[in-house]
């Protein structure tokens, strides 16, 4: 589904992504994990178009096609999704105008028509429900004055509402509680599904006990230096990022 | 083209030719002339004048504008008489239409007529308020020149305690054909203590051409009164709109005021409110939007003239294109007006590298036990909101006009007539720039 090649991005003169290689087939969760500053969400962000990084080298593809290419809408159309690390506040903008606005965008570029205010309305029902999201929420204004937990529930729920193909999370479990995080992933894991893959960026092992990766990747200084399954994430644990970096000092 | 003392000589002719038609009590006759002599001295004010320092009217002082006789078809009366409110005085042309305006059932006492009518009718009221508010001295050659050939335009008086629930619908409607044309509306609302109404102001015009409306609002509202008053400017995109509102309130009452600038080619609010009563609240808001070489001013000034009273300014604006706005803010807090709590803030929004604002607070403060606050900002659509919206599949210029509505709709919230609100919401999203549209 996705296929990553020596892709090189910076920011003004600092080159932060040194060479990603990276292929996620559907059905797969990929976790990406590493240290401060190693370009983890570089990585995603530049993979939903965030024109604030440059891409200098390397190729994307999803599907085959070129996502490079692409604006970030057009990215969320051909089924990327990023749940962000810091959700942005958006004053004025509801919650549900915010979510119908996306959803008839999406559903446009598919030639679908678009949902009517019942049809629209029982789907985020019972979304909510599944992330267990205060649906006083859903009226006010796009994370505005929300809790960091509300904000990173609202970004599943988005997920959850919007069904992407493919979907990457960063950071996702920082600053939650270990309900928030429970409630987070079994949002996350409800959707897993043969058609859909993740990208699960995060620092810490703790949110892959309960989202379970098919694969764990490590990047350190913006290249992926190792790659393995769930259980390299609890030797990340055990050694931490040091314990690697002198193992693989070592190896040279 | 004209020159400037020809066009200030034609308006002089204008009122000589007229002045056996101008009504009104014979006393008023004295004020005209009063009037006439002061614009006649200082004739339009150029850019070197402080108060209108960014905004050129040499374009309409250049400018020869007729009284036109109204005429209306019967789409364009449909089109301008949208169902904001069912009591409602309408004017074309600066004239009364009395086949097109309703007046709904209302308490004892009350009149809501127009000034023409007035001048036969209700001398006293009008010796008593007409041109006590807003006055004419140097910085208000418009409110002169308005004074001076006046004609027509709302008369509203409520008597002691009376309430009037239905919102009241003062619509002035240019028909902007031919001949630019000029009116001046003068509306005069009179509030007696303890009464209560609503009132809407709007300024239409039908077609593009060029046309000039030189409106004076007077509002004079006696001890714990409510008035809730909507001006809405949508003229034509080649018209001139300069207006004044005065108001003055008494003793615990409280007077809001929304003021809603989309139209016009150049357009200048002049909005003032005098705290004459103790305990005294009102409330200042505004919403310019504008684009293209549209050019839209706004001065208020609040006027703290008693101790213990409120005031909350917000004004926001949204520019586009090469489109230029002014924002003046000054409040003043006399001697006296101890204990006042003043609030004033000003956000803009410029949508391209072409559009301007230039915003100004100007605060005079005499009192010592005060609590005032300003604020002004200039800023872009937010970057991140930008591409928070696009990642979610909505595309580039929906995601800025959402993002361009939502800066602009608080205001618009806050207006407490649903159909007047609605009306206003499709008004700015029909103008949103081009390039910030779906």
């Amino acid at each position: 589904m996705l296929d990553i090649r020596n892709l090189h991005a910076r920011v003004e003169e600092k080159e932060i992504l040194r060479g990603v290689d990276l292929k996620l087939k559907a059905g797969e969760v990929h976790a990406i994990m590493g240290p401060n500053g190693s370009g983890k969400s570089t990585l995603a962000n530049v993979l939903a178009g965030r024109d604030t990084f440059e891409v200098t080298a390397g190729d994307v593809r999803l599907d085959g096609k070129d996502l490079l290419e692409m604006n970030p809408e057009t990215r969320a159309c051909e089924g990327l999704f990023l749940a962000f690390q810091y959700p942005v506040e958006i004053p004025g903008v509801t919650n549900t105008y915010f979510l119908k606005a996306a959803v008839n965008a999406l559903r446009r570029s598919r030639d679908e028509e678009e949902l009517d205010a019942m049809d629209f309305t029982a789907l985020i029902k019972a979304k909510a429900n599944l992330l267990e999201l205060d649906t006083s929420l859903l009226s006010r204004p796009v994370n505005e004055g929300f809790s960091g937990g509300e904000k990173k529930r609202n970004e599943i729920f988005q997920m959850a509402v919007l069904e992407p193909r493919l979907a990457i999370l960063d950071e996702t479990d920082s600053g939650l509680d270990i309900d928030a995080l429970r409630i987070v992933a079994n949002g996350v894991n409800a959707l897993r599904s043969p058609a859909r893959a993740f990208l699960v960026v995060t620092h810490y092992q703790r949110l892959l006990n309960y989202i379970v990766p098919d694969f764990v990747h490590v990047l350190v200084d913006g290249r992926i230096v190792k790659s393995g399954g769930k259980e390299l994430a609890l030797e990340l644990e055990a050694k931490g990022y040091a314990g690697l970096e002198d193992e693989m000092a070592a190896r040279n | 083209m004209l020159t400037l003392n020809d066009t200030v000589q034609a308006y002089v002719a204008e009122f000589h030719a007229r002045a056996a038609e101008l009504d009104g009590p014979a006393e008023l006759l004295d004020t005209r002339r009063r009037a006439l002599s002061r614009f006649r001295e200082f004739g339009f004010p150029t850019t070197r004048h402080e108060e209108w320092k960014y905004t050129s009217v040499a374009q309409l002082a250049k400018t020869s504008f007729v009284p036109t006789q109204p005429t209306l078809n019967g789409q364009a009366r449909e089109l301008a008489i949208a169902g904001v409110a069912d009591c409602r005085l309408v004017f074309v042309n600066g004239r009364y239409q009395p086949n097109l305006s309703f007046i709904t059932a209302l308490p004892g006492g009350v009149l809501v007529t127009n000034l023409a009518s007035a001048f036969r009718t209700q001398g006293d009221l009008l010796a008593a308020h007409l041109t006590q508010q807003a006055r004419f001295d140097e910085q208000q050659v418009f409110v002169a020149l308005n004074t001076a050939l006046m004609q027509d335009g709302a008369f509203v008086y409520l008597p002691s305690g009376r309430v009037v629930e239905e919102p009241i619908h003062v619509l002035h409607i240019s028909t902007g054909e031919g001949t630019p044309s000029v009116s001046h509306p003068r509306n005069l609302v009179i509030l007696e203590d303890d009464a209560q109404t609503t009132i809407i102001e709007s300024y239409v015009g039908l077609n593009g051409g060029a046309y000039f409306t030189n409106a004076v609002t007077e509002l004079v509202a006696g001890e714990r009164t409510v008035i809730d008053h909507y001006k809405v400017e949508l003229e034509s995109n080649s018209a001139f709109h300069i207006a004044t509102q005065q108001s003055r309130q008494g003793t615990g009452s409280n007077f809001s005021t929304h003021n809603f600038s989309f139209g016009g080619a150049l357009v200048r609010n002049d909005i003032n409110a005098t705290l004459a009563g103790r305990g005294s609240e009102a409330t200042v808001n505004g919403l310019y939007v504008v684009g293209g070489r549209q050019h839209v001013d706004n001065h208020t000034g609040i006027d703290h003239a008693q101790p213990h009273c409120n005031s909350h300014e917000l004004y926001k604006g949204v520019i586009a294109g090469s489109a230029t706005g002014v924002f003046n803010g000054k409040i003043f807090v006399r001697r006296d007006a101890q204990k006042t709590d003043a609030k004033q803030t000003n956000q803009n929004l410029l949508l391209s590298r072409d559009a301007t604002i230039n915003t100004k607070p100007q605060l005079q403060i005499y009192a010592d036990d005060v609590k005032c606050t300003h604020g002004a900002t200039v800023g872009q659509l937010d970057a991140d909101a930008l591409f928070y919206l696009r990642t979610r599949g909505i595309p580039r210029v929906e995601a800025e006009a959402l993002l361009t509505f939502a800066f602009a709709s608080d205001l618009l919230g806050r207006i407490k007539i649903a159909p007047l609100r609605t009306m206003l919401e499709a008004e700015l999203f029909q103008r949103l720039p081009k390039e910030a549209r779906a």
